[in-house]
């Protein structure tokens, strides 16, 4: 059996039902959560660990106001408005394997779509989180409902990403349904508010075929609602500093240019994940083989090209010119303080796994883990190197305000908080891998040949 | 309210459009305050026998008795009645920066009114040079109060309004501190309280009012405003009045007159005569404040300490 899965290509289909409710079993069996072993519970609570020092902060934060942060009237936004433009960009990823890669009808993308919306939803509830800890009155965030208004580009934000995140939500509920009753009825031996949370979860979902073409018509809706709304949200998050007049953000290739960079991390994202599982599950490579990060790397290669083009446009063509306003903005970028950040984050982050991923060996498992952690770290200093250089610049010269205000250094609550934020978004997907199965069993029963008719069959019987 | 309209009586005008400014400011000033008075009638119970006249809003005289009146202020204004804005004005600002010799008496006026600190400042002093080769100058820059202001249109939840008068606002009982006005601003106006703010005892438990902006508020975002408390009473705001060179010109852009205190000039003449400009027209968000060139400066330009130091 385990051979027959080694590549996509090779997958033999069941000749007759014994055959195909074996290879079911064989699913179940490899697919359903397992509780975690030694590593999994140090890292879970690794994470905690992150989370409650960053709680204190925040409670220390309330407290004394944002004073705690570096930030000062020259660099009004700092770590926390750069990293909910990394959690939005990385939340567009559900979008693009789920709907996108759906609509065009890639086949091998069911082992990956559960890993990426979950992805998706927990990074866009951590980008909700992460701005109210960057307001200044949070105790005040009803007014954004009592006294919006619309002409205002956060406003925008908080529906788009609203609506990003219910149907985040739906897509990662819906195709799950049917994962939450393979746990419900074949884990043995789970506690008791383990198994009424699947039963509560799954709707007393029954494997009719009927059931399953409602799914899969829900899959189909949502797939195509989500795409405009995921790409408004991160044009949307753009516009948050395109609409302004500051040298740097006011371009109007903000949108595109954040939607190309929002893809590149996302699926770097989604190929560490899927590295991840592969090496704390014994039996997942044979559901995510060497072909899908063969695939990924080049669908990484791809995003990455498009993401370099807007670079280049975004950089090179008003470095070409030197405006005026731009110049010294640019010159700190290119030659200046922020060049060691800078050209790290476009050689490593970018071009170098360009060059790296056009190799068929390097997208093999471990090497392109390696270069998505890059791209990932890559992306995060990116975003810095967007909100902080020019809130430095501003029109008028940095005057009469105190030495502390003209440069930025994020301090030990801001790390604090903005690392709980990324460890809350981990804990969740943690958390969700526990107790569901990450790789949808349904879909790959569904993509190697295993009819609804007899998962339906099968699993009513002796009922 | 009577106190006001002594001291404005007290004081003679240089001329008679100076004294008519002056005088259609205090209207504006007696409603306001009247309007106040009326609200408070209601809400007391005590009496004292002593009987007061008031005015009302709509211009009735009706007696009450003193017990009645709470000496409030004449500034605090309800965050409701000050998103209004004085009727039939249009406050315009010229700044002379050939007589600005950075004696910074201005922003200390400002800083003392608003219980500001030091690093804190609404009002600022720019020591600018557009190139090596061309000459230094002073250059004092208050909020523009643009006629297209940036950090308005931004605001998700309406802290920060623009007045029919002109005058841009921050209600600081609203604002939710998310500080997208401070990045919307070309200009680096705006000031956000990043911890609790320092307040004199006696201040500290004030009314507050977005025309005073007083009392200051933690996690909110505030900068100069015109002090449009002054204005209701009919005075000029601190800083023009603070200025021993007469920098700073204030008026009307309705009435088309500015005064420095010394003198009140049309606006659209001096204006003309001078080259007024404003500062990043290309913006296009129309401030009102106006600068004329420094040319013909009567005073050397000098370095502050600081900046030479350092």
């Amino acid at each position: 059996m385990n051979k027959k899965f080694k590549t996509m290509n090779d997958i033999i289909k069941p000749v007759n039902d014994e055959e195909a409710i074996q290879m079911l079993h064989q699913f179940n069996e490899d697919l359903l959560p397992k509780k975690f072993g030694r590593i999994g519970v140090i890292w879970t609570i690794f994470l905690c660990a992150v989370i409650i020092n960053g709680l204190f902060c925040y409670i220390k934060q309330l407290r004394y106001g944002l004073s705690v942060t570096g930030m000062g009237d020259i660099v009004s936004w700092g770590i926390y408005i750069s990293n909910f433009v990394f959690f939005v960009a990385v939340s567009l990823v559900g979008s693009l394997i789920t709907a996108v890669l759906y609509l065009l009808n890639v086949n091998w993308r069911s082992p990956l779509t559960r890993i990426a919306e979950i992805i998706a939803l927990a990074c866009i509830i951590f980008a909700g989180l992460i701005i109210i800890v960057d307001m200044g009155r949070p105790d005040r965030i009803l007014n954004m409902f009592i006294h919006g208004r619309i002409q205002s580009p956060i406003v925008w934000d908080v529906i788009v990403v609203m609506t990003y995140m219910a149907i985040s939500f739906l897509l990662l509920y819906f195709p799950l349904l049917p994962g939450i009753a393979f746990c419900r009825d074949h884990i043995p031996g789970i506690p008791k508010w383990q198994k009424w949370m699947y039963k509560t979860l799954s709707f007393r979902w029954k494997w009719k075929p009927e059931q399953f073409q409602i799914v899969k018509r829900a899959i189909s809706i949502l797939s195509v609602m989500i795409i405009p709304v995921a790409l408004s949200i991160h044009t949307v998050t753009s516009w948050l500093f395109a609409t302004t007049y500051r040298p740097g953000w006011d371009s109007t290739i903000f949108g595109p240019y954040f939607v190309a960079g929002a893809f590149m991390v996302g699926a770097a994202a989604v190929i560490a994940a899927m590295y991840v599982f592969v090496r704390f599950y014994p039996r997942y490579d044979q559901y995510i083989t060497d072909k899908h990060f063969d695939r990924m790397g080049i669908l990484l290669v791809l995003l990455s090209l498009i993401y370099l083009y807007f670079n280049v446009n975004e950089y090179l063509v008003p470095g070409y010119k030197m405006k005026g306003d731009d110049a010294d903005y640019l010159t700190e970028l290119f030659i200046g303080k922020f060049a060691p950040m800078f050209w790290s984050v476009q050689i490593l982050g970018m071009i170098l796994p360009i060059i790296l991923l056009m190799f068929k060996k390097f997208r093999r498992p471990f090497p392109i883990f390696i270069i998505s952690v890059f791209v990932i770290v890559g992306a995060w200093f990116k975003r810095f190197l967007i909100v902080i250089p020019t809130l430095l610049h501003p029109f008028l010269p940095m005057q009469e305000v105190p030495e502390k205000y003209k440069i930025y250094v994020p301090t030990y609550p801001e790390w604090s908080i903005t690392f709980a934020s990324l460890a809350g978004a981990l804990l969740v997907i943690t958390v969700f891998v526990r107790y569901f199965p990450i790789i949808s069993i349904w879909e790959v029963a569904e993509e190697r040949g295993v009819s609804h008719d007899v998962i339906y069959k099968h699993l009513n019987e002796g009922k | 309210m009577t106190d006001d309209s002594k001291q404005d009586n007290k004081r003679d005008g240089k001329n008679d459009r100076r004294d008519f400014l002056r005088k259609s400011l205090l209207t504006g000033g007696i409603l306001a305050a009247g309007a106040f008075g009326f609200e408070k009638v209601f809400s007391a119970d005590k009496q004292s026998g002593e009987k007061v006249k008031v005015l009302t809003a709509d211009g009735k005289l009706v007696e009450v008795d003193s017990a009645h009146i709470t000496e409030s202020g004449p500034c605090c204004t309800s965050p409701k009645e000050s998103r209004k804005g004085i009727p039939g004005r249009k406050f315009v600002m010229v700044i002379d920066l050939a007589k600005c010799e950075d004696t910074q008496k201005c922003q200390k006026a400002c800083q003392k009114h608003h219980f500001l600190p030091q690093q804190d400042k609404w009002l600022k002093v720019f020591k600018m040079q557009e190139s090596p080769e061309t000459a230094p100058f002073w250059m004092p820059k208050p909020c523009f109060h643009c006629d297209h202001p940036p950090c308005v249109k931004v605001c998700p939840v309406d802290a920060t309004y623009k007045r029919e008068d002109g005058i841009v606002l921050i209600d600081n009982e609203r604002c939710i501190g998310c500080r997208f006005c401070m990045a919307a601003c070309p200009y680096s106006t705006r000031s956000f309280n990043w911890s609790e703010p320092i307040l004199p005892a006696e201040h500290a438990k004030d009314c507050y009012s977005p025309e005073t902006s007083v009392p200051r508020k933690k996690g909110t975002v505030e900068k100069c405003d015109f002090c449009p408390d002054m204005l209701r009473q009919g005075k000029l705001p601190h800083c023009v009045t603070a200025c021993p060179n007469s920098v700073y010109y204030f008026g009307d852009l309705n009435e088309d007159t500015v005064t420095n205190g010394d003198e009140t000039v049309r606006f659209s003449e001096l204006i003309r005569k001078k080259s007024g400009y404003r500062y990043l027209e290309s913006l296009g968000t129309e401030p009102s404040v106006y600068y004329l060139p420094p040319v013909n400066r009567i005073f050397p330009f000098e370095d502050r300490a600081e900046d030479k130091n350092g």
